[in-house]
């Protein structure tokens, strides 16, 4: 069926083409030139959405689709953003857990002493600072 | 100006039978969109959601570890001439898979023109491009392997990078040699006419139609668009 099919003019496809290719560029300079912080991580996103973007709407003709199937699509993205959010929590508390606890990977602070025993204990540190 | 639907609908049934009814039912969500395009978008966001869970457990391993994680712009840089470029193969990799989108979405213009060997032609160069990224994927591989870098320890740094390196470019690295794979069927059944005359593929037995082209091509610009966050994320972070 012609109505089911996307056809669209070969200059577009073209300058998207080209679009990508300065974007790619832009995002590989990034790196080149060493750039830090802010800067780095702000144009890493600017220059990652942007081509993605771009690839969906003009590449995989999602500007032409029917709203339906766009947010079918894109609406569960979501529960990825959601999801990162989560991890993104989870991973500081670990890591915060990993410094409190660990030194060459091998714990170093005794976070539980059964009664008595603590006052013997010659090696790591007591949670009371009762250092040897 | 329609009478009222509920006069004509028949009482449905119930339970197992109204199970399968109601989900056979020639209902249709997506007007204007072929069934196998339907379903390929659908595969796509379930392939999403494996390559996010993949980005995101990176995403934790890198920002849970006390161990300094290492440079990747350092760990993939290629000496050229005595000077050290930094991520140089990745960045001919990029260009490599973004020229082949390009491609790509010109054959499937072209196979709605119904011109069969420039489709074929274009698919074709689409799938040289392809296996010529997996081919320099192999070899940064090959190099890394080399260097020392395993799944669970590496020289560089936390041992984690080798383990979300090999699963995260080796799992894309599959998806582009799938594509590949069916590029290459693709180019052969172009070639041959079989969606101008609608001959009957081999394994589903569907009619060929130039739709098939886009279908193909939704995959393929899928392989480069999860590129694009792997490279932002992975190599350039």
């Amino acid at each position: 069926m012609a109505t089911e099919g996307q056809e669209h003019p070969i200059s577009i496809y073209l300058k998207i083409w080209i679009l990508l290719f300065v974007l790619s560029v832009g995002s590989y300079m990034v790196d080149f030139y060493q750039l830090q912080g802010f800067l780095r991580w702000s144009l890493i996103l600017l220059f990652m959405f942007l081509k993605a973007g771009f690839i969906m709407a003009i590449f995989m003709h999602m500007v032409w689709e029917r709203m339906a199937l766009v947010v079918a699509l894109l609406s569960p993205m979501i529960a990825i953003l959601v999801f990162i959010a989560i991890m993104g929590y989870e991973s500081d508390y670990t890591e915060a857990s990993r410094d409190i606890f660990f030194d060459d990977g091998k714990p170093d602070k005794v976070w539980a002493v059964p009664h008595g025993a603590h006052k013997s204990d010659s090696h790591g540190a007591s949670i009371d600072g009762d250092h040897h | 100006m329609n009478e009222p639907s509920t006069t004509s609908i028949k009482p449905l049934p119930d339970g197992m039978k109204g199970l399968t009814h109601d989900w056979a039912s020639d209902q249709r969500a997506f007007k204007g969109v072929p069934w196998g395009k339907a379903m390929m978008w659908i595969f796509l966001l379930s392939d999403t959601f494996i390559f996010s869970c993949f980005l995101i457990g990176y995403m934790t391993a890198r920002w849970s570890t006390t161990v300094p994680w290492p440079n990747p712009s350092e760990v993939f840089a290629l000496t050229v001439g005595g000077v050290s470029v930094p991520l140089l193969l990745i960045a001919i990799m990029t260009f490599i898979l973004i020229t082949s989108s390009g491609t790509m979405a010109m054959a499937v213009r072209s196979g709605y023109q119904k011109k069969r060997k420039q489709t074929a032609i274009l698919l074709l160069i689409t799938a040289i491009l392809g296996a010529s990224f997996v081919g320099m994927q192999a070899f940064e591989w090959t190099k890394l392997i080399m260097e020392g870098v395993r799944p669970w320890e590496n020289p560089f740094g936390a041992p984690q990078f080798g383990s979300v390196f090999f699963m995260v470019t080796g799992f894309h690295g599959f998806h582009v040699s799938i594509g590949v794979l069916f590029l290459f069927i693709n180019v052969r059944k172009v070639w041959r006419g079989d969606y101008d005359t609608g001959r009957r593929g081999f394994f589903t037995w569907q009619k060929g139609r130039y739709e098939i082209v886009e279908t193909l091509g939704l995959y393929w610009h899928f392989v480069d668009l999860v590129w694009v966050f792997i490279f932002a994320f992975f190599y350039l972070w």
